[in-house]
């Protein structure tokens, strides 16, 4: 949308944002207890890096798309 | 996804009635509260995007065309999830699973050129003759005969095609969560029914987008976590035949393309390379991915030409990479996947397995979620499963919004109230797309009752799709088509393509004929018959224009090849020019065909 009014980009970058806080925080918090969920792989801590990227890309499009920022 | 669903989800949707009244069957996954509000917060999202988006939808132009001022990037990306529904995601691991890498074949050469062509061939005519929709492309080059007949069928088989995939969805949300049907079907249409209706298709198109993104998050995790514990693409490679060696999983070749396309009886499909590159690499292909308004739509959404030109081609990079999350887990699962005991786990077609109901066994459609379950924590796979949800909605919005769009425009407007104002369309746009969920339910409980039924909706769809591909390239790229011509070779195609499979249907050794071998499988049916149906609808049309009148030059500008001023696109830098990234596609596509072969 190259007018005003809220981008895709940013309803994308608040969604993600929302995941990748709560995956992230789940990981933190399997780290925290020592404790990891019944899953193969669970030692490498999949909810902690791809809660971090998932944020780190909503955090991006939710502010580099904000509304009333020209893009 | 419309017309081109994976054989193991048709088979799986035939034998319905066993897994609808599976109540006692455990479900596959099972979700804690935080998977739960990740769904739930999914659900608030496309809601408050529809009705931020109802303010931009006053205008027959902003409700069906979303005012025609889609980036390239976001008619790219909604043009290839309107196309990446589950059914795709399950239903290919599924096939993956089954064939082998053989499945890759829809994603690519099933793809990928007729993506490019009509981007860069037949999209200035789409786009400068300012037509709203195929039809409509029609009712200017043809007559409104010929658009009458492409929208009526488009919009019969839009709405069964919404209704299979909500049924799709709910019976996927009962074996994987143990979800009621009539609660999913009810949950899932209402929410599509509002933000299409509130924001048009905007609306569906920004909803697509987040769809395409969710289902990359949720998904793309399965098949990086499987590659670690299989030992990359030469670990799988090796542990698919030490599992063969062990019989533990059928014979095949898994992990290679083309090279056994020589001869039917050399591959699990039944079929031959002269099918997959003319019956599916063009005649299947070029029909769906050219005329199928439901993607063409979205393109024509686009705000400039270079823009509509550009939207395929971004659209096709993002289509070659869907084969990661989708055939790969499938490929995995082969050799990862496990019982409680630790025992290799072998899945089944559906009969089978229901055959063998509560023995514990998983059909081939189950892949996909059982790898969800295998990898992902609590969060993950809450995300997992709202990306399989957001897949079947993204289907049934796109569908809702092309219906809404060919029943206002192309049967509505020219057959019942011809000079209403553009409120008025708006209006009937908006009632439309409760009336298309309306039917789509009426069709989900059909198929529920009569699986069989969707065997007939895929070769319904075939019997129109490549018909009107022969209709639209004649009509673009020949100006002395004429009316006529276009009117009765649409319909004596759609006739032929009837005919041979009904011939077929009666009697299965006709096969020998159609796909001229005996050795040739269903699969190659669909190929070869519309590579016929292409074919008799452009003689017919060459034939009766011939005795017939071309209609002036001058009635033609935008509409054919030879007859339309193109507008001059001003020179940009060589990283914004559309033939600088189709070549770069064109060679990703050619280098991935060889590297698997």
């Amino acid at each position: 949308m190259h007018n005003s009014g809220i981008s895709i980009w940013f309803f994308i970058g608040v969604l993600l944002t929302i995941y990748g806080a709560m995956i992230l925080g789940y990981g933190v918090f399997e780290l925290a207890v020592g404790r990891t969920a019944n899953v193969i792989l669970a030692n490498l801590h999949a909810p902690v890096w791809w809660g971090a990227l998932l944020l780190a890309l909503g955090l991006f499009y939710g502010v580099r798309f904000r509304p009333g920022r020209d893009s | 996804m419309l017309g081109l669903v994976s054989p193991a989800l048709a088979a799986s949707l035939r034998s319905a009635p066993a897994a609808v009244f599976a109540f006692s069957a455990p479900s596959l996954a099972h979700l804690t509260a935080l998977d739960i509000s990740v769904i739930a917060i999914y659900f608030v999202m496309v809601i408050w995007i529809g009705f931020y988006l109802k303010s931009k939808a006053n205008t027959s132009e902003e409700f069906f065309m979303a005012g025609r001022e889609m980036t390239a990037w976001i008619a790219g990306l909604s043009f290839v999830s309107a196309n990446l529904g589950s059914l795709e995601l399950m239903g290919w691991a599924g096939s993956a699973y089954q064939y082998g890498i053989l499945a890759a074949h829809w994603y690519w050469i099933g793809a990928i050129p007729a993506m490019l062509f009509l981007g860069m061939v037949m999209m200035p005519f789409y786009y400068v003759c300012r037509t709203h929709s195929v039809p409509g492309y029609l009712k200017l080059r043809f007559g409104q005969g010929s658009s009458t007949v492409a929208a009526v069928s488009f919009a019969f088989m839009t709405v069964l095609m919404s209704g299979v995939n909500m049924f799709s969805m709910a019976k996927v949300m009962q074996i994987v969560l143990g979800w009621d049907l009539t609660f999913s079907i009810v949950v899932s249409s209402l929410a599509v029914a509002a933000y299409v209706a509130l924001g048009g298709l905007r609306s569906a198109i920004f909803n697509e987008v987040l769809q395409f993104v969710l289902i990359w998050g949720g998904a793309l995790l399965v098949p990086i976590l499987g590659l670690i514990e299989a030992g990359g693409w030469n670990g799988l490679k090796a542990r698919i035949a030490h599992n063969i060696a062990t019989q533990l999983i059928p014979a095949g070749d898994y992990t290679h393309m083309w090279r056994s396309m020589g001869h039917f009886s050399d591959n699990p499909m039944g079929i031959h390379w002269t099918g997959i590159v003319f019956g599916l690499g063009f005649a299947i292909s070029f029909g769906y991915w050219t005329t199928d308004f439901l993607v063409v739509q979205r393109v024509l959404a686009a705000n400039s030409l270079r823009s509509a030109r550009m939207a395929p081609v971004i659209g096709s990079f993002f289509k070659m990479a869907v084969p990661f999350i989708v055939i790969l887990p499938g490929l995995l699962g082969l050799v990862v996947l496990q019982n409680a005991d630790g025992s290799h786990m072998l899945l089944h077609g559906e009969n089978f397995v229901a055959a063998h109901a509560g023995e514990g066994l998983h059909s081939y459609n189950d892949v996909l979620p059982l790898m969800m379950v295998r990898y992902l924590t609590p969060g993950l796979l809450g995300l997992g499963i709202t990306a399989l949800i957001a897949g079947f909605m993204s289907g049934m919005a796109g569908n809702v919004s092309a219906f809404s769009a060919v029943w206002t425009y192309d049967i509505y407007k020219p057959h019942m109230v011809k000079n209403a104002s553009d409120q008025h369309y708006v209006a009937v746009g908006r009632w439309a797309t409760i009336l298309g969920v309306v039917v789509s339910i009426a069709a989900a409980y059909s198929v529920r009752r009569a699986p069989g039924i969707m065997d007939y909706v895929q070769a319904l769809f075939s019997f129109f799709i490549s018909p009107l591909l022969g209709a639209v390239l004649m009509g673009m790229f020949w100006k002395r088509a004429t009316k006529a011509g276009g009117f009765w070779g649409l319909l004596i195609g759609t006739v032929t393509s009837i005919s041979l499979f009904a011939w077929v249907k009666i009697d299965p050794s006709a096969l020998h004929y159609v796909a001229f071998s005996p050795d040739a499988k269903d699969m190659a049916e669909n190929m070869y018959r519309a590579l016929w149906s292409v074919s008799v609808c452009v003689i017919v049309i060459f034939v009766v224009s011939m005795f017939g009148k071309a209609r002036p030059i001058a009635e033609l500008n935008g509409l054919v090849y030879g007859a339309t001023k193109l507008p001059a696109e001003e020179p940009v830098p060589y990283y914004k020019n559309e033939y600088f990234w189709l070549v770069i596609a064109l060679v990703c596509f050619l280098a991935l065909n060889i590297y698997f072969w």
